[in-house]
C-alpha cells in the first residue's frame, strides 16, 4: 500500500500545492475543480519525477507556517527602515558591506529558502554561494556593524530553518 | 452600505501605501550611484509595494464583486521569482568588477560565480586577477 502511494505520489506536497494553485487559478471552489486539480497534480509530478528523483526530506509544516509569518513581519519592518535610509542617508554616508554567512544548513532546498528570505527582506541581497556550498555571500545596503547583521541572519532565520528541514 | 464605505477607504489606504513604497523605490534607484546599492531599491517595490497594491485589488473585488483570489498567486509567484533576478544582477556585478570585490569564502576555494574554467577567463576578465 505504501509502495503504491509512493508510486502514485512521488512528491505528495507538490501534488497538494499544484491542486491548490489550480483551484486559485479557477477562482471558484467546487468538488469538480478539486478532483481536476488533484489529477493535474498527479500527472505533473509523475511526468517530472524522472528529473527530480530524490524527494526532499521531511518538512515541519507547522514551523514553516510560523516562519512565513515571521518573514512577512520582518519584510514590513525592514521595508520601512530601508525606505527611511533611501530618503535620509546621503550617498557618501552610505556604508554598504559584504557579509559572508557560514552555512550550517546542508539541504539545497533549505539553502534556497534562506537565500530567498535574505533577498526578500529589504536591505540585504544574497549574491552568491561558495563553490561547494558552505557559505553564502550577502550584500548589505547600510550597516554600522556587519557582525550584528550576520548574527541576526544566523539566529533569526537559519536556526529556524534547521528546525523546519529535518 | 457602510461595508462598502469601509472597503473603499481600505482600498484607498492600501493604494497609497503601495504607491508610496513604489515611489521611494524609484527614488532609491535614481539616487544611489553604485550598481550593488541600486539593486536594493527595487526590493521594496517588489515586496510591500506590489503587496499593498494586490491587497487593494483583493479588497475591492470582495467589496464590489464576487471576490478574487488570483492576487495570492501573483504574490506567491513574485516572491519565488524576484530573488532569482536579484541574484543574477548581483552575479553580473561581481563579474564586471563594478562593485567592491567580495571577501573570499572561509571554507571553500572561491565563490561559485568566479569558479569559471581557465579557458573562459579571458572572455570576461575578473578584476582581482
Amino acid at each position: 500500500m505504501t509502495r503504491f502511494f509512493h508510486w502514485l505520489f512521488p512528491h505528495p506536497l507538490l501534488t497538494v500545492l499544484l491542486a491548490l494553485v489550480w483551484i486559485l487559478l479557477q477562482n471558484n471552489f467546487s468538488a469538480g475543480m478539486v478532483v481536476y486539480g488533484v489529477i493535474l497534480g498527479i500527472v505533473i509530478t509523475k511526468g517530472t519525477a524522472v528529473w527530480w528523483p530524490e524527494r526532499p526530506g521531511n518538512i515541519n509544516l507547522a514551523r514553516m507556517f510560523s516562519y512565513s509569518i515571521i518573514v512577512l513581519w520582518d519584510i514590513m519592518i525592514a521595508n520601512i527602515q530601508v525606505a527611511w535610509i533611501v530618503i535620509s542617508v546621503p550617498n557618501n554616508k552610505l556604508k554598504p558591506a559584504w557579509i559572508v554567512v557560514p552555512l550550517d544548513l546542508v539541504q539545497p532546498e533549505a539553502i534556497t529558502v534562506l537565500a530567498g528570505t535574505i533577498t526578500l527582506t529589504p536591505g540585504t541581497v544574497s549574491a552568491d554561494l561558495s563553490d561547494e556550498g558552505h557559505s553564502l555571500l550577502v550584500h548589505v545596503l547600510h550597516t554600522d556593524d556587519p557582525q550584528a547583521d550576520l548574527d541576526e541572519i544566523k539566529q533569526r532565520y537559519e536556526r529556524r530553518l534547521k528546525e523546519i528541514f529535518l | 452600505m457602510s461595508f462598502e464605505i469601509i472597503g473603499t477607504y481600505l482600498v484607498g489606504i492600501c493604494l497609497l501605501i503601495g504607491s508610496g513604497f513604489a515611489l521611494v523605490g524609484t527614488i532609491g534607484l535614481l539616487k544611489f550611484n553604485d550598481p550593488m546599492t541600486r539593486l536594493h531599491a527595487p526590493t521594496k517595490v517588489g515586496t510591500i509595494g506590489i503587496g499593498a497594491l494586490l491587497l487593494a485589488s483583493m479588497i475591492h473585488s470582495y467589496t464590489y464583486g464576487d471576490g478574487s483570489m488570483h492576487e495570492l498567486l501573483i504574490m506567491a509567484f513574485l516572491f519565488v521569482t524576484a530573488p532569482i533576478s536579484a541574484n543574477f544582477i548581483a552575479k553580473v556585478n561581481i563579474h564586471k568588477g563594478s562593485c567592491e570585490t567580495p571577501p573570499a569564502p572561509p571554507r571553500d576555494d572561491t565563490w561559485s560565480t568566479l569558479n569559471v574554467p581557465e579557458a573562459d577567463r579571458t572572455l570576461f576578465p575578473v578584476e582581482e586577477e
